[in-house]
């Protein structure tokens, strides 16, 4: 499989950050909605948010490259058979996912930083505090995350729900060029 | 006949003046020479401080006559600072204060017994968290005068100790942590 896009298939830089950001975030998700419900006393109280920041942070590095590779490279060509409103579709529905997906990181971190400390990440660096001066910033950057979160996870659901029906019911290779296994 | 009248006026304020002790203050919170602010245990290990940085309020006071003093604060528990982002959000969370459902706590007073010289037990309705409850604050009269800016001022201190449990806060924070100290300082103005 070679790194790049082909024509055909997606290439495994694409196909790996693709298949690794999905993992983690709903990994992010399940642990952010469980580490909020936790009490006072639990061995996990600061530990869960510290990796759910700290993961999310390398995460936002590694969507950064990810834009930074879909715009400079050339993707596979569109799966032959589906009509304008299809290729519509798809394009918002990746749109909003890409912009769900930095609205969630950018709020998250704008919470943690709302009075200028800035995030420790796995203890190797801090990212700093750019922007705390919003009024009760912590509070609106809280309430986007949460929204933007559930969004994106019933978006992203409904994203592998669509890869499904085109693999099973159209039986084309939207799914499959995904795992870099299209017909060259 | 005007000129009389004035001079009639003039008079009688100048008389009456010196025997006006009971007064109405309005708590200074546009200079902020007024805090509320508080302690809780952190574990048994230490305190964490914060304050309300909104709240306004007023009292009448009558220096001859302190049991008929009265105090009236209003404020904005969304405004709770505790210097951390993280857990000043968590604050006003339904764990704690709540702040959707009651964006404000109240404290009125019902009485003022004095206990000594210059002290007095203010007791009033405070309600936090959508709680009433009676409170006593052991208050302390600090001083009084004019300011170099035409106006009358008179300072007071005072502390009570509120049990989290008894305004319904859902959150326990272990055994040590089930108090929290108010400490208030307030200048009023008067009017």
């Amino acid at each position: 499989m070679q790194w790049r896009n082909s024509p055909n298939n997606y290439g495994l830089v694409s196909i790996t950050m693709h298949w690794l950001i999905a993992i983690a975030v709903f990994g992010l998700f399940a642990l952010g909605y469980w580490m909020v419900g936790l009490n006072y006393y639990s061995s996990w109280y600061h530990t869960a948010p510290d990796i759910h920041k700290s993961v999310g942070l390398v995460l936002l590095a590694l969507m950064i490259f990810r834009v930074v590779w879909r715009f400079s490279s050339s993707g596979p060509a569109p799966v032959p058979g589906h009509s304008s409103w299809v290729h519509l579709a798809t394009k918002a529905g990746h749109g909003l996912l890409y912009l769900g997906l930095f609205g969630v990181m950018v709020s998250g971190y704008l919470i943690s930083t709302a009075e200028g400390r800035g995030i420790e990440v796995f203890g190797w660096f801090e990212v700093p505090a750019l922007i705390s001066s919003i009024p009760d910033q912590e509070d609106i950057a809280g309430l986007v995350h949460q929204y933007l979160a559930w969004g994106l996870v019933i978006l992203s659901v409904l994203h592998a729900l669509a890869a499904l029906k085109h693999h099973f019911i159209d039986r084309d290779s939207t799914l499959v060029r995904m795992l870099g296994r299209a017909d060259a | 006949m005007f000129k009389k009248t004035v001079a009639a006026l003039a008079l009688s304020s100048a008389i009456f003046a010196g025997h006006a002790t009971a007064a109405d203050y309005v708590i200074d919170t546009k200079g902020q020479h007024a805090f509320v602010n508080f302690k809780i245990s952190h574990l048994g290990y230490s305190w964490v401080w914060g304050n309300f940085e909104e709240f306004e309020g007023g009292f009448s006071f009558d220096a001859d006559k302190p049991e008929t003093s009265k105090v009236n604060v209003t404020l904005q528990t969304a405004s709770v600072d505790t210097n951390n982002a993280e857990r000043d959000k968590h604050l006003r969370s339904g764990d704690f204060l709540n702040v959707s459902e009651h964006p404000t706590a109240t404290f009125k007073s019902t009485a003022v017994k004095p206990t000594g010289e210059g002290t007095a037990d203010i007791t009033g309705d405070l309600t936090l968290n959508g709680v009433t409850k009676p409170v006593v604050i052991a208050a302390k009269f600090l001083g009084e005068g004019k300011d170099p800016w035409g106006g009358y001022r008179a300072g007071f201190e005072g502390t009570t100790t509120l049990k989290l449990k008894d305004f319904d806060i859902k959150m326990d924070l272990g055994p040590a942590s089930q108090t929290v100290d108010l400490i208030i300082s307030v200048e009023g103005v008067r009017q």
